[in-house]
Parts: C-alpha cells; sequence; structure tokens
C-alpha cells in the first residue's frame, strides 16, 4: 500500500511501488492536469511539484514520494476559481494546444514559492526544462511576470 | 427533422445526406443550367476533394447547404452550432462562436459549438490548410445571418409589424412598440431545414460589435486549471488500456514472439497478433506500458529494407523517377539580362514532434465502432477505419476530441487505427491507446527533405527581367486516402497497401505551395519534379513546401537585392504592386525601425533580415523583421527580436489571430535553427527530444510584436500557417548580415556558421 498526500487529501493505493505517480495521479486519482509527454524528463508536460520541488512525475515512482506532498494544477484553483498563476495564464491567454501547460504553471508555481519576485532571466533559466510546440513562450513568460508575487499557489 | 434535435444517431445524419441529395435533385430538375454547372464544381484542396451541390453558395455551405445543417435553435431559444472543423489548438471553437453570435444577435454564451462527428456535423474534409475560418466560418457566418433573417421574418407576422423595424438583440426580436419575441418563440415557426440562399447579405461590417473584438478563448480556463480537455483525458466506464508494440524500422516483420508469459502479467487482459501486428490491453495504464515492454523484449524481427545515407538524402531524392509538373509559366518582353545569379536551398525531414504523443480511444459494440480521436478529418478517418475493418462506414462512428497541438498529419489517424483494430479484439469494452515517445518521433509521418532551386537575372537598372525555379518533393499529402494509408495495417497478415500519392493541385499546391513569386517579373517558370516513391515516411507538416519555397525565394530576393546594390525591403517594394502586400512591408519595417537598424552599424554577430509572403498567394500577408547574434565559436544562432505584420482579412478574434502568428514566428525559429529528422540505414534516429533538440525558453526572442492590419467586410484569409515561410527566410537573412554567410541548407543552427 502506498499512501500519497495531493492537494492536501491522503490516499492510500493499492499499486505496484514502481508506478510512476503520474500515472497515480492520472489513473487512480483521476487528476488530469499532469500530462504524459515522453516518460523521460525531456518536456516536462508532467510536471508537479513534490515537497517544495517541481518534478517530472513521469520518472518519480509512488515509492519514492514518501512524506512528501504533492501538489497538481488542481490544487492551484478551480475553473470558477483560478489561483493568481492560472488567472494570469488566462489573461494573457497563454495557451494554443494547451497540452504543455499544466506543467508550465506548475513549474513556475514551484519558482514563485521560493522566489515570489523573479527577474526574466531567472524566469527563463528555470522554465528551461519545459517544452511548448505551439511556440507560446512569449506569453507563458508575460503570464509568469504578470503572477510575481503569488506565493504557495495563494488564491487571488 | 425536428429543429431541437441536436444529437441525432447515424441514421439520421444519412437521412439528411439523402434528404440533401434530393433537393438538389431537385434543383437539378428546375434548374439544368445550375445542375451543369454544379457537376462541373469538383475541387481539390488540402482538406480534401469536394463537389460542390450548391455552387453559388460560400464557404463549406457549397457542399453542405442546409441551414439546419450549420445552426438549430431549440424552442427555449438554446442555439447549437455545428462545423466539420476540428479545434487543433488554434482557437477556431472561439472564432467559430464569435461569428455565430455575431450573425445571429446573440450573445456568445448562449451558442453551444459542435465540432467534427461523423453522426452530427457537415463533412469538412481535414481541418488543415488554415482554411476553417475561411470555410466553416464563412459558412457559419451566412447561415447565421440567414437564419436570423428567417426568425425577423416570423417575429414580424406574428407582431405583425414590417421586419425591417424589428432589431436583434441578446437572442430576442425586438419591437419599435416594446414588445419582443425571444428566439425560442420565434424558431416554433420556422422549419430550418431549408437550403441557404445565395446573394443574401451579411450584417454591416461596421456594426459588428462580436468579430472583430478580442475574446479569451473559451477553452483555455480549463486547459489551466487541469479540467478534462483532450482525448487523453476521456475515462469511459470500463475502460481498458492499450499500447501497440511497433516494429525497429519500416518494413521489419515479425520473426518470433512468445506472447505466453506477457498474457500471464498482473492485470493483462490480452496480446492482440495478427501478423506483424502486436498490442497488450491491460486493466492499467502503467500495467500495459509493463507488458509492453515485456513484448517488445520477446519479439524477434527480421529486418526491413536499408533507408538511404542521410548525408545524400537530397542527391538520392533527386534521383529518383518524376511526375513532371509545370507549375507556372510565362514569358513577355524585357530588358536585357546584366546578370544572373543561381542558388540551391534545401530542407531536411521534420517532425511534427506533438508534446502529447497520439492517443484514440475505440468502443465496439455488436455491429457498431464508435473511435474518439484528435484526426484532423474524421470523415476520411472513418472511411479508412471502415475499409480497415471490412465494415460499412455508416456502422463506424469517428468523433474528434481535442489532442495536443497537430501541425499536421502526425500519429493521431494512426494510433486510431491501433484503438479500432485492439477494440475489435475486446468487443464490448472501450480501449485507450496511447503511443510512446519514442513511437510517436519514429512513426509519424514526417515533413518530406525538399530541394528549391531558383535562377534569376537582373537587368542593368536592378530589375528582375526573368525567374527560374526547380522543386524536388515527394507528396505532402499522404492523408487517409484508403486503409493502406494506415500505417498499423502495414504490419497485419493481409498487409494493406497505401494508396499512391498525388500532388495537391494548383493554386494551393502541396510541394510546390508558394512556388510562384509574388513580385513583379515579365519571364517566369515553375517547374515541379513530383516524387512518388518515398525512402522515409512523409506527409503535410504546417505551410507544406510553402516553408521552404518561401525561405529560398525571400533568401534569394536578398541575394538579388544585394547584386542591384538596393536595401531588401526597398528591392521587394520596387517588384510589388499588391497595395496589401505593401502595406504589411511597411508595417513591419516601422515597427521594426529597419531603416535606422540597416543604417546603423552592428555589433560583431548582430544581424538584421526581412522577409515578405502571401500564404499559398491567395491567404494571408505576412511581412517580418527579425534581429540576430550569431557566435561563430559555437554555430549558435539566437532570434533577439521580430516584428511582424499581417493583414488575414477580416479580423474574427484579433487575440486569437495574434496567437496563432506569434506562435508560428516561435515554432518557425524552432524548425530553421534547430530542428532535423535524423536516420541512418536501420531506421529512424531521432526517437526523443535529446535526439531531435526544439527550441527552449532560452532560444526565445525577447520580444516579439504582431501588428494586425483589419480589413473590414472582406474575406477570412487563413492565418494559421502565414508566418513558419517568412521566418525563416527573415532569419537566413538576418544571418548573412550578421556574418556574411549565406546559408541555404536547413537548419541554419546546429553547426552550419560556425568557423
Amino acid at each position: 500500500m502506498i499512501t500519497l498526500t495531493v492537494n492536501g487529501e491522503s490516499h492510500t493505493l493499492d499499486i505496484d511501488p514502481s508506478t510512476p505517480l503520474l500515472y497515480a495521479l492520472r489513473n487512480q486519482l483521476q487528476l488530469h492536469g499532469a500530462k504524459y509527454g515522453c516518460g523521460l524528463g525531456q518536456c516536462g508536460a508532467c510536471t508537479v511539484i513534490v515537497g517544495e520541488e517541481p518534478v517530472f512525475s513521469c520518472l518519480m515512482p509512488v515509492a519514492a514520494i514518501g512524506e512528501r506532498a504533492v501538489r497538481t494544477i488542481e490544487g492551484l484553483g478551480t475553473i470558477e476559481q483560478p489561483g493568481k498563476l492560472q488567472r494570469a495564464f488566462i489573461n494573457q491567454q497563454a495557451a494554443q494546444c494547451g497540452y504543455c501547460i499544466a506543467g508550465m504553471v506548475m513549474r513556475a508555481q514551484a519558482l514563485l514559492d521560493r522566489t515570489p519576485w523573479p527577474s526574466d532571466e531567472e524566469i527563463r533559466a528555470h522554465m528551461e526544462p519545459n517544452l511548448c510546440r505551439c511556440g507560446t513562450h512569449m506569453r507563458i513568460l508575460a503570464a509568469i511576470l504578470e503572477a510575481r508575487g503569488a506565493s504557495n499557489g495563494s488564491r487571488s | 427533422m425536428k429543429p431541437d434535435t441536436l444529437h441525432e444517431e447515424p441514421e439520421n445524419a444519412a437521412r439528411r445526406r439523402f434528404l440533401t441529395a434530393g433537393s438538389v435533385v431537385v434543383a437539378f430538375t428546375l434548374l439544368p443550367e445550375a445542375a451543369s454547372r454544379a457537376l462541373a464544381q469538383t475541387t481539390t484542396t488540402e482538406a480534401g476533394t469536394f463537389t460542390a451541390s450548391a455552387p453559388d453558395l460560400p464557404g463549406s455551405l457549397k457542399t453542405s447547404p442546409m441551414l439546419d445543417a450549420w445552426i438549430r435553435i431549440d424552442t427555449h431559444g438554446h442555439v447549437t452550432v455545428f462545423t466539420g472543423k476540428a479545434e487543433l489548438g488554434t482557437g477556431i471553437r472561439t472564432a467559430f462562436i464569435q461569428i455565430a453570435a455575431e450573425e445571429l444577435g446573440v450573445a456568445p454564451s448562449g451558442i453551444t459549438l459542435l465540432t467534427a462527428d461523423t453522426a452530427t456535423t457537415p463533412n469538412e474534409g481535414y481541418t488543415a490548410g488554415s482554411h476553417s475560418v475561411a470555410d466553416s466560418g464563412t459558412a457559419i457566418a451566412n447561415a447565421a445571418a440567414q437564419v436570423r433573417g428567417l426568425l425577423l421574418q416570423t417575429a414580424a407576422a406574428k407582431l405583425q409589424v414590417d421586419a425591417a423595424t424589428l432589431a436583434v438583440q441578446s437572442g430576442a426580436i425586438h419591437a419599435a412598440d416594446g414588445r419582443s419575441i425571444s428566439f425560442g418563440e420565434a424558431v416554433s415557426g420556422v422549419d430550418l431545414h431549408r437550403q441557404a440562399q445565395p446573394g443574401l447579405p451579411l450584417k454591416d461590417p461596421r456594426t459588428f460589435t462580436i468579430i472583430g473584438q478580442p475574446m479569451q478563448r473559451v477553452d483555455i480556463p480549463g486547459k489551466v486549471t487541469g479540467g478534462a480537455s483532450y482525448v487523453q483525458d476521456m475515462r469511459l466506464p470500463n475502460m481498458l488500456h492499450a499500447r501497440a508494440v511497433r516494429p525497429p524500422a519500416y518494413g521489419a516483420t515479425l520473426a518470433s514472439v512468445d506472447i505466453a508469459p506477457v498474457e500471464a502479467m498482473p492485470g493483462v487482459i490480452k496480446v492482440v497478433r495478427d501478423g506483424s501486428y502486436l498490442a497488450v490491453v491491460a486493466d492499467d495504464e502503467w500495467r500495459a506500458i509493463l507488458a509492453m515492454r515485456a513484448l517488445s523484449a520477446a519479439a524477434r524481427w527480421n529486418a526491413g529494407p536499408p533507408l538511404p545515407d542521410q548525408a545524400t538524402i537530397h542527391e538520392t531524392l533527386r534521383r529518383l523517377p518524376a511526375q513532371e509538373i509545370t507549375v507556372a509559366g510565362k514569358g513577355a518582353p524585357a530588358a536585357a539580362a546584366a546578370q544572373t545569379l543561381h542558388a540551391r536551398f534545401t530542407k531536411p525531414y521534420l517532425t511534427h514532434g506533438s508534446i502529447g504523443p497520439s492517443c484514440a480511444l475505440a468502443l465496439m459494440e455488436g455491429e457498431r465502432m464508435t473511435v474518439w480521436t484528435h484526426t484532423q478529418g474524421v470523415f476520411p478517418l472513418r472511411k479508412g477505419l471502415a475499409e480497415m475493418l471490412s465494415m460499412p462506414p455508416d456502422h463506424v462512428r469517428c468523433v474528434h476530441v481535442e489532442g495536443s497541438g497537430c501541425y499536421g498529419h502526425n500519429g493521431a489517424d494512426d494510433v486510431a487505427a491501433d484503438a479500432a483494430l485492439i477494440a475489435r479484439a475486446v468487443p464490448g469494452r472501450p480501449v485507450r491507446v496511447q503511443w510512446m515517445r519514442e513511437q510517436e518521433h519514429m512513426w509519424e509521418p514526417f515533413g518530406p527533405a525538399m530541394t528549391t532551386d531558383l535562377t534569376a537575372s537582373l537587368d542593368a537598372s536592378g530589375q528582375m527581367v526573368d525567374w527560374k525555379c526547380e522543386i524536388w518533393s515527394n507528396t505532402h499529402n499522404n492523408r487517409i486516402e484508403n486503409a493502406g494509408r494506415l500505417m498499423p495495417t502495414w504490419a497485419l497478415a493481409t498487409p494493406l497497401k497505401p494508396a499512391p500519392p498525388k500532388e495537391i493541385p494548383m493554386p494551393e499546391g502541396g510541394g510546390d505551395r508558394n512556388s510562384v513569386p509574388l513580385y513583379r517579373v515579365p519571364n517566369l517558370h515553375v517547374q515541379e519534379h513530383f516524387l512518388p516513391d518515398m525512402p522515409i515516411r512523409v506527409s503535410a507538416m504546417r505551410s507544406l513546401g510553402a516553408y521552404i519555397n518561401v525561405f529560398a525565394i525571400e533568401s534569394f530576393m536578398d541575394e538579388l537585392a544585394a547584386a542591384a546594390h538596393a536595401d531588401p525591403v526597398e528591392f521587394r517594394l520596387r517588384h510589388l504592386d499588391d497595395p496589401r502586400a505593401r502595406d504589411v512591408i511597411h508595417q513591419a519595417a516601422e515597427r521594426f525601425g529597419w531603416k535606422a537598424a540597416r543604417g546603423s552599424a552592428r555589433q560583431p554577430g548582430q544581424g538584421v533580415g526581412f522577409a515578405f509572403a502571401m500564404y499559398k498567394n491567395l491567404m494571408a500577408y505576412c511581412a517580418i523583421a527579425v534581429e540576430v547574434m550569431v557566435e561563430r565559436d559555437t554555430g549558435t544562432v539566437k532570434m533577439e527580436r521580430a516584428a511582424c505584420a499581417v493583414d488575414c482579412g477580416q479580423i474574427v478574434n484579433p487575440d486569437g489571430a495574434r496567437n496563432q502568428v506569434e506562435g508560428g514566428i516561435l515554432q518557425s525559429s524552432s524548425w530553421t535553427l534547430f530542428e532535423e529528422t535524423t536516420f541512418d540505414t536501420r531506421g529512424i534516429t531521432s526517437f526523443e527530444w535529446g535526439s531531435y533538440p526544439i527550441l527552449r525558453f532560452s532560444s526565445a526572442p525577447k520580444k516579439v510584436e504582431v501588428d494586425l492590419i483589419d480589413r473590414p467586410g472582406t474575406p477570412f484569409l487563413g492565418v494559421g500557417e502565414a508566418s513558419q515561410g517568412p521566418t525563416a527566410a527573415a532569419l537566413a537573412n538576418a544571418v548573412a548580415d550578421a556574418v556574411g554567410m549565406r546559408v541555404r541548407d536547413l537548419p541554419l543552427g546546429r553547426g552550419r556558421v560556425k568557423g
């Protein structure tokens, strides 16, 4: 049995401990935000926050999480009440197909939690692991700049 | 048919098509002239081949002329709009809602839009070639305007006033005396199952309040809050997860495999084997992946035929047997040539590289198959799947559900074939199949490698007097014309054969798209050597041949400008008559500060470049100026900033159009600077993002500015692929400006400018 704390809720799952966190989130917990992109830690579509770090959930076995809290994009807000960073992505219309966006938001949130007022250069460097194929980079950067000061996934 | 029947069964859709056809027969009988004209109206574009049953109607009304194919209103006034196009992440869902809301006179929030579904929507072929707003948007605009007119007539009769005195606002019809009738009340007296009429007016664009205004996309809030937005997120009751095991390379066949140990693995429901086709079905996704790995390890394969040497691929392709296509030819008296230039340009194979590997769900229930898919064409896919399954097409339903951006023909159709083949083996249970990253990278149909060869002469005054172009290209249109175009069928015990490739005819073209320069030149010859044999599987990738042809033409224009001792922008304007083309060039040059940038000393490695094209010579106009920094030591090229001006006719959603152009610029800069699909004689070697690097944030420019020039009341011009070609050429021109080195073989990065 594996116990996971996701977005403040504790879950006990009867799954193979080697199962990557991504599959437990998407299938066992029905949280669709984190996406399968490569399974190799190259694209960041699966990014969630474990403890205080952005991680590739496609690579991290559930057994490796231990006591650390898991945060996914569902934990930042809802469609009715988006969190500040989510609101900034909507304001900037920072998506085209949007498949990469949940991973982008979570990686950015990890930065804002640690560094509430990152510079443009710090944001670009921090976001380097995540790929966007539609070319929405300028809007994603604008959304993160707009949301500066939004720590701990706090709602606006 | 009742106007409020929204979710009809396939039989009803078939009945509607029958009725539509019937109405055409009547028209033929009554109007023999119109009939003979109609019979001549078969056209082929990137969206498909269509015979217009109503050639006098605008947009896709030509092929689906009934009003209730597009718009239905129930007695509560709820409006449902139908489109045969699919949302591919470009924002057409929002644009269509804006168009329908504007022309009907309802709030955008009052509209439900249903997209591509073989059971419910018109057949608009493929969502491709920047056709969506021009084809479907135009149909929706006209259908909505005509439905509004019919509702006004009914309301006028009910209120006993002149229809001209009525006003429509927010889904209600208001009389001057304060009385009003809701759309729901008005529709009860109207049968919308009638053919649209040609020549009826649309709203005066000066009265627009929704079209032309930026509207937030309706899909983005769900996408940034973890809503189930994609086919990858669909969960059906009792759903199983499957994975296919692909051969190691094209043409490899299964020599042996022991499936028993895999079938004994936890959660495995079945191993599907049909000839060399292998797949696993399990009760859980991760278990399906573990079983796939075990099955893959157990499989032994006979190698397929070797691939050509990548180092000489362009020479190999140019030697293949060709179908000769004369794309353009004209001769006129001109001044004597004072100098002649020649240059040859190449592009490598490119990978679409969707961030989300392709995915589909399928369910076989009795004699019926339903497939949920992110295909670009639900109707052609249905035909291919039906043939593959030996089922009548009306027993197969394909429903579009959004996927990751595709940028053309990626693995979407193939994975739908996987899902259908596997679902047939486990009837009654929905099956979800998603490809793995390496499957997507190795098996998608790539953007073709190409050569474009240019020769042109200038007279003594620096005017162009002749222009010759030769193109060598495989097909850009390997769409699902038959079941053999679905890659999984190649591995079946009875393998299916792909239909032979055909070039997309001009004016849109495929490999020859945008090969005719828009510039004034008295003597012109454009020849395509269309190469049917493809050593590497290829198909449509965003902008098709326009990407290299615009790259080549616009690079060459800079070479000609230099030979004429002219400024590149001035040289272009010197040869352009179309005022809209001139406007975007002036606007981009002004926004960028072209004169000042060209006139001032550049830092070492700094360069500026310009380019222009009108997509397909009939869609959006796009001009762009870029600034680059080139590091000769490392061969790194970085786009620092870009200023772009676009004219896409009547703009529907300015922010949506801008988002597409910005995205096109960044995506093209990724193709142009970094990308090249790699292979050796044994197979594709760029099988993930490490071996196929694309643009990351560190390479994103500091600034991208996009100016839109609105042309109210003029036709919608597709904009989604307008900026790809010009961006590539502007970058190459900026590199030449920076380091004096003309790079004609893409990509520009990857060490080509090292030294």
